[in-house]
């Protein structure tokens, strides 16, 4: 039954995609309510997916590639739906659903057994870690997400041609702010979740950091943020290269969480130590 | 029966004519009154605005209706009548219809889409309305034209996107700065443009205004005028950096503000973005600046761009409009046309009646001594019989069948009622 939820949260996935794109050049009230519609269903039944794999296995189902790809797509949906039910800016919907897409469709070609957890990861730092590291990562697909719109609609300004859809995308400062207020919360939790692993790691091996693939790839993004950041409150980088940094720090989660999987996939069983 | 449209408007009449042909306030009541008593109008109404004067009717005859209106346009205006018919076009039945439902519409205006003229059409319908000038048809036809305008408002762009150099300013403001009520407003010299502009941004709530002129005291003036603060022209640079909207428009004949002058700007202001509009001519900002990183600048050919592109996309808009307006002139026909069908069968009912008349009268001179119990019981089934055989004709007529015309037309026949219908009027 797990399976069938997920494969139609995730045909529910691809039509929003598909209505979204159609919602970027068609301004109708009925299009957006379609494509709100599909993306909630489709989360619902995400959502259902979810919990019958943790009542199935006994605990959260983030311990394989296909289900860290699939919670990693269901925490962007849920952060998305939070930032549409505050700020209201429904156009990212047509950002963030191709996203959300890609990821769940990477997710499904992907070996979805359940498998017994080794004794030594079973403990609530799985729970709490886990989750924190992938809303954080889905924040920061979201600050990717605005930082598309943001080098868009700059470029409509800049080139002072306004076709296209320049009208559908909000204000600049607005994406900026977005793209800020974004990065600003998925930081600490990138920063709680490095903290909480490393805690982790102590209880379960005995060594705080091992350097270890999966702990210099979560360094590697937390220097990036840590230095959009920076830049922004010391040296002013709002605007257009906020956006690029921001972009440029999800490109580099993406390759390196899907490099680190796949590469490590014939080493060990399952890939959940790599995601450690 | 025929609704007719008379009128001049910018395209057929230079403002000389225009303003002479006006209802003026003071006359539209008279006007009004003088339209309606002619003698081939059933109903009248008078729109009367700076760029359009039109008279609508009801009429039984166009062409002397056309005569006698232009006549009395002539007569009450005291212009030469040769003058006006060249200015003056007339349409009638289907086509005056859809003329007015696209005046109503703005799809006649100067700017197309322009939405002062809904509410012109509203004031004079209800001046029409007050004086009693209008009846069924025209009433019909204004409540129509109204919720036509409104559903082309609603279903197109044909209103959205700035087609002037100031509102296109404002709206670019907007996608730069989310809301403009915190933005700190800067105006660098007192051209007439600029003021424009700035009394745009001004209604749209902003924080601050400093107003730097070469002439102080008009910078003084200017200042009290938006409540802002005054600074002299040579000190500009130092308040350009809380500055985050800048209109310049002072008469140098060079730049007065450098792509390194700007730089220094930003980094003053941390990087927060800054919208420049040049509209001044010969430029006074070095175009170079636009590749700053949060600068956005603007001249004025930049905003004429903006304002033709939205021009063209208004025309689109335009089309669409048309066809809705097609759509609505269905609907209104067939209404029309079912009040066609009312003489017809008021004469059929006429016509069973004479008859019935006629039959029972015959009778009554047959049998005098008849009693009038009788009398009425014979009544009865008459009318009855009549009524009977008149019913389904009736029927097929008010349901308004699609060969109607064909329709009447047999009935007529069949029944014998000649052409001379009655008109209600």
């Amino acid at each position: 039954m797990g399976a069938v939820l997920f494969e139609l949260a995730l045909i529910f996935y691809f039509a929003a995609t598909i209505v979204s794109i159609i919602d970027l050049f068609k301004e109708k009230k009925i299009i957006s309510y379609l494509m709100f519609s599909l993306a909630g269903l489709g989360f619902v039944l995400h959502t259902a997916n979810i919990v019958q794999r943790y009542v199935v296995a006994g605990h959260i189902p983030i311990t394989n590639f296909h289900e860290s790809t699939s919670f990693f797509s269901w925490s962007i949906v849920l952060i998305f739906f939070v930032l549409q039910f505050r700020y209201k800016v429904s156009i990212l919907c047509s950002f963030v659903m191709p996203i959300v897409f890609v990821l769940m469709l990477s997710s499904s070609m992907l070996p979805q057994e359940i498998k017994p957890l080794s004794p030594v990861l079973q403990s609530y730092w799985l729970t709490i870690h886990t989750i924190v590291a992938f809303l954080g990562n889905a924040a920061f697909a979201l600050a990717f997400g605005v930082g598309i719109m943001y080098l868009v609609q700059e470029h409509y300004v800049k080139s002072k041609h306004l076709g296209g859809i320049f009208g559908r995308l909000p204000s600049l400062q607005t994406l900026d702010a977005l793209n800020y207020k974004l990065i600003t919360l998925g930081f600490p939790l990138l920063t709680f979740a490095i903290i909480s692993g490393s805690l982790w790691a102590e209880s379960a091996w005995g060594s705080y950091w091992r350097w270890d693939p999966r702990e210099v790839w979560s360094l590697t993004t937390w220097f990036i943020y840590a230095i959009i950041l920076h830049a922004r409150l010391i040296a002013g980088w709002r605007g257009k290269r906020a956006a690029i940094l921001s972009i440029v720090g999800f490109i580099i989660i993406i390759i390196a969480f899907f490099g680190i999987n796949l590469l490590r996939k014939g080493i060990h069983q399952g890939s959940f130590t790599a995601l450690l | 029966m025929k609704i007719f449209v008379a009128g001049l408007n910018h395209n057929t009449a230079d403002v000389e004519v225009r303003e002479k042909v006006a209802f003026n306030e003071s006359r539209l009541d008279e006007g009004l009154r003088k339209f309606r008593e002619l003698a081939e109008i059933e109903e009248a109404m008078i729109l009367s605005t700076c760029n359009r004067v039109e008279l609508y009717a009801h009429v039984n005859d166009t062409q002397k209706a056309s005569e006698s209106v232009k006549d009395f346009l002539s007569e009450f205006h005291h212009i030469n009548r040769a003058l006006l018919d060249k200015a003056i076009y007339t349409h009638d039945g289907v086509d005056a219809i859809r003329h007015i439902f696209r005046v109503a519409s703005s799809l006649d205006s100067m700017v197309v889409g322009e939405p002062q003229i809904l509410g012109q059409l509203k004031e004079a319908f209800e001046k029409a309305l007050e004086k009693k000038t209008t009846g069924i048809l025209l009433n019909r036809l204004m409540k129509k034209a109204i919720s036509v305008a409104k559903r082309v408002r609603s279903e197109t762009k044909i209103a959205e996107n700035a087609v002037s150099i100031s509102f296109a300013a404002v709206e670019l403001a907007k996608k730069i700065f989310a809301d403009l009520s915190g933005r700190v407003f800067m105006l660098l010299g007192a051209g007439e443009m600029a003021e424009l502009a700035a009394r745009h941004l001004m209604s749209n709530g902003v924080k601050e205004v400093i107003v730097a002129n070469r002439s102080f005291e008009r910078a003084c003036d200017l200042s009290k005028e938006f409540n802002g603060r005054p600074v002299k022209l040579e000190e500009f640079l130092r308040e350009m950096a809380h500055a985050d909207i800048v209109i310049c428009s002072t008469g140098a004949p060079n730049y007065i503000l450098m792509k390194d002058q700007m730089q220094k700007v930003m980094k003053e202001r941390k990087q927060k973005p800054v919208f420049l509009i040049d509209i001044s001519v010969p430029r006074n900002i070095d175009p170079q600046i636009n590749d700053l990183d949060n600068v956005y600048l603007y001249n004025i050919d930049d905003l004429q761009g903006i304002v033709d592109a939205n021009m063209f996309e208004r025309k689109k808009e335009a089309e669409k409009a048309e066809k809705i307006i097609e759509e609505e002139i269905e609907p209104f026909l067939k209404w029309l046309s079912s009040l066609d069908s009312v003489p017809t069968i008021v004469a059929l009912r006429e016509k069973a009646e004479e008859i019935k008349k006629e039959e029972f009268e015959k009778l009554m001179n047959k049998f005098p001594e008849m009693e009038d119990k009788q009398k009425n019981a014979i009544e009865c089934m008459a009318s009855a019989i009549t009524n009977k055989l008149i019913h389904p004709p009736t029927k097929a007529l008010k349901e308004d069948p699609e060969d109607k015309d064909l329709l009447i037309a047999i009935i007529k026949k069949l029944y014998g009622i000649n052409g001379e219908e009655k008109k209600d009027k």
